[in-house]
């Protein structure tokens, strides 16, 4: 792994044109492959090319994309939070809890997203406050946090939620554009602006290439990274409010498994699992991709445990192919 | 440091047994050697799949695919012998420890070969696995009835008061700590984690040493495909779904550190054998099961700060800081 890290400090005595290097740049390739679904997909099945079948598959990503922003900016810093699937889980419960007790829209709302801020703390107290890996605090949180909402509802589940209180997950702000696809659209370039516009942003950057020269320039590492904890179990929160309010219900089950496609959505729009580089437009076109995949699979009848082995195996080739391409270079 | 670490062991050891005394209290019969036999039966297959994934913490990786190569395994064994009664066991063992250590060879070779970081590697396979599993079996489970008798009785048959499932566990437990402390391997594992650049150095080859660990692993995991099978009767897609977290907590419950060259095989045991004891205790002393996912989250985030602690203690700060970066990255 250390051949990893120095490979990653080369700088080239010459850079190559803006344009070719904007040309070979991880996020153009991932476009060109999510066009090449987009075409593939209108050949193989005739429902493809409908308005209203494109905006229902955006559901498939729009939740899961707003987590992936803000785990992008993690990752980038070095860190990775596994728990946000069991943050949904809880913030889900509580707000199925406060809607038991009559509970009205806003008051949920609320709930859902302060449980998600209040989990991130834990986690970023955790990491930054006790300057414990991210990886395995995560895992144990991850087990606390859906172990809690199995402590409260068992094999139970929450389903009365007001009727106002769908249109976060069902509701259309204007023709097909649904509500979660233009938050998911705002939420975008938010982060974008956070990361690539931002002092904040630089200072997750370097971080993650080097945490002491970051610290040695006087960047407040813990801060920074338990901001990044606390805006991770936000964006949690807020998909809770969105898939809970889709869905209409709650089990504790809800959203299983989702850190690894959050993290395989991240990694797939090119940010660096070991740190310091990504773009949020990547993970913006690495969501289309996984969502463009999964719906044309889904049209063709393929099975959803199926599907995912087609987003494992992207994950693995998609990070495979860049370092066999350069391994082919340095030969010749 | 080796004294912190036999004190890490010993202090684990008088935590279980005031559990089993506390909860001993609550329900009588708890501590009775026929219980505790039961409960480390129970856990036999945790400390297997523990002393797996240790061996691949051990090279500062980690394995996520350990549950999915198991379930996958498990469903090609029970397939195999549905389909044809007439196989001798011994060789659908050798069998679901070869396609194991297959599985695992995958993982070990995209980490070794084109160094991709191992919790993106085994992210991938462990969807890719239990897809697999599913594609294999169609969706469909293989019951109890389909099974042979002698697939099914030999890991229950009681040998010297203990079922042989338990006598596995215990004979992998001593070759796990023979291969980890008497074999240029297990040395090379610690040294490979420990400190990567005087490892390269040492002459060991880092990466065939993590390749190896992995197919350690997956062979484990194999062989557990098998018992699991077999002591549950049952083979279905989900089979062991999220238990490759259990072994990592048990890992990290036994004091194994994450940052990788740290950490006895008597830990790991010990902690696969604390969540086996909280697992096995909750429903005696009337806790409801579900609160058994929240318990061991606490658990793995204490033991957490305890290890952070007792690495810390040993004034390895700068190299932990960097190592524990560069994985969890």
């Amino acid at each position: 792994m250390s051949d990893v890290v120095s490979a990653k400090r080369v700088i080239p005595d010459r850079l190559g044109s803006r344009t070719s290097r904007l040309l070979a740049s991880w996020e153009v390739l991932l476009f060109g492959v999510a066009v090449l679904i987009f075409v593939f997909n209108s050949f193989a099945s005739p429902y493809f090319l409908n308005a209203w079948n494109l905006s229902d598959a955006t559901f498939n990503f729009t939740e899961k994309a707003m987590i992936a922003f803000a785990m992008a900016l993690l990752v980038i810093a070095g860190e990775i939070d596994l728990s946000v699937a069991a943050i949904i889980a809880l913030a889900s419960t509580a707000m199925g809890a406060a809607a038991q007790a009559g509970i009205g829209t806003p008051g949920l709302v609320a709930i859902g997203i302060g449980t998600g801020l209040v989990c991130g703390a834990f986690n970023g107290l955790l990491v930054a406050g006790l300057r414990l890996p991210s990886i395995v605090v995560t895992i144990g949180t991850m087990s606390l946090f859906r172990g809690i909402s199995y402590i409260v509802l068992g094999d139970q589940a929450y389903g009365k939620y007001p009727a106002s209180f769908a249109y976060f997950g069902q509701g259309y702000v204007a023709w097909v554009f649904s509500f979660e696809f233009v938050l998911f659209i705002v939420l975008a370039a938010a982060f974008g602006i956070l990361l690539h516009a931002t002092n904040f942003g630089r200072q997750v950057y370097v971080i993650g290439n080097n945490e002491f020269a970051a610290r040695f320039s006087g960047i407040p590492v813990e801060r920074v990274k338990f901001i990044l904890f606390l805006l991770t179990g936000l964006m949690a929160g807020v998909a809770s409010v969105c898939l809970t309010s889709r869905l209409g219900s709650t089990r504790p089950s809800i959203a299983q498994g989702w850190e690894l496609e959050v993290v395989t959505m991240v990694v797939l729009g090119g940010v660096s699992i070991l740190g310091g580089a990504g773009t949020i437009a990547g993970v913006v076109i690495a969501a289309f991709v996984m969502g463009l995949v999964t719906f044309g699979l889904g049209l063709l009848n393929v099975p959803g445990i199926v599907m995912s082995i087609f987003v494992g195996l992207l994950l693995i080739i998609t990070i495979a192919i860049p370092i066999i391409a350069r391994r082919i270079k340095e030969m010749s | 440091m080796n004294r912190l670490l036999k004190n890490r062991e010993i202090l684990l050891t008088i935590i279980i047994a005031l559990m089993i005394a506390g909860f001993s209290t609550r329900a009588p019969g708890f501590a009775e050697p026929g219980n505790l036999a039961n409960i480390f039966n129970d856990t036999s297959i945790l400390i297997i799949l523990a002393l797996g994934q240790m061996t691949v913490i051990l090279t500062k990786s980690i394995d996520l695919s350990v549950a999915a190569n198991l379930a996958f395994t498990g469903m090609a064994v029970a397939m195999t012998n549905a389909a044809y009664p007439d196989l001798p066991l011994a060789l659908l063992i050798v069998m679901a420890i070869g396609i194991g250590a297959f599985l695992g060879a995958i993982n070990g070779y995209l980490v070794w070969a084109l160094r991709i970081p191992p919790i993106v590697v085994t992210l991938g396979t462990l969807t890719i696995y239990r897809g697999m599993a599913f594609v294999l079996s169609g969706g469909g489970w293989v019951n109890a009835h389909q099974m042979g008798p002698t697939f099914l009785n030999i890991p229950r048959m009681p040998v010297l008061g203990l079922p042989i499932l338990s006598w596995i566990a215990i004979l992998i437990v001593l070759g796990a700590w023979f291969v980890l402390n008497r074999l240029p391997f297990g040395r090379a594992a610690y040294a490979s984690g420990g400190n990567p650049t005087a490892a390269i150095y040492a002459g060991i080859d880092i990466g065939w040493t993590k390749f190896l660990a992995f197919v350690v692993s997956g062979a484990l995991a194999g062989l557990s495909g098998y018992l699991w099978v077999s002591r549950y009767a049952v083979a279905y897609v989900d089979i062991a779904a999220g238990f490759e977290l259990d072994t990592v907590a048990a890992c990290v419950i036994g004091g194994i550190s994450i940052a990788g060259g740290i950490g006895s095989v008597a830990g790991a045991v010990l902690g696969a054998l604390f969540l086996g004891v909280i697992k096995n205790a909750l429903p005696v002393i009337g806790i409801s099961p579900f609160a058994q996912m929240a318990i061991s989250g606490i658990v793995i985030v204490l033991a957490v700060v305890f290890n952070a602690r007792a690495e810390r203690k040993a004034g390895r700060i700068i190299l932990r800081d960097r190592g524990a970066r560069e994985v969890s990255a």
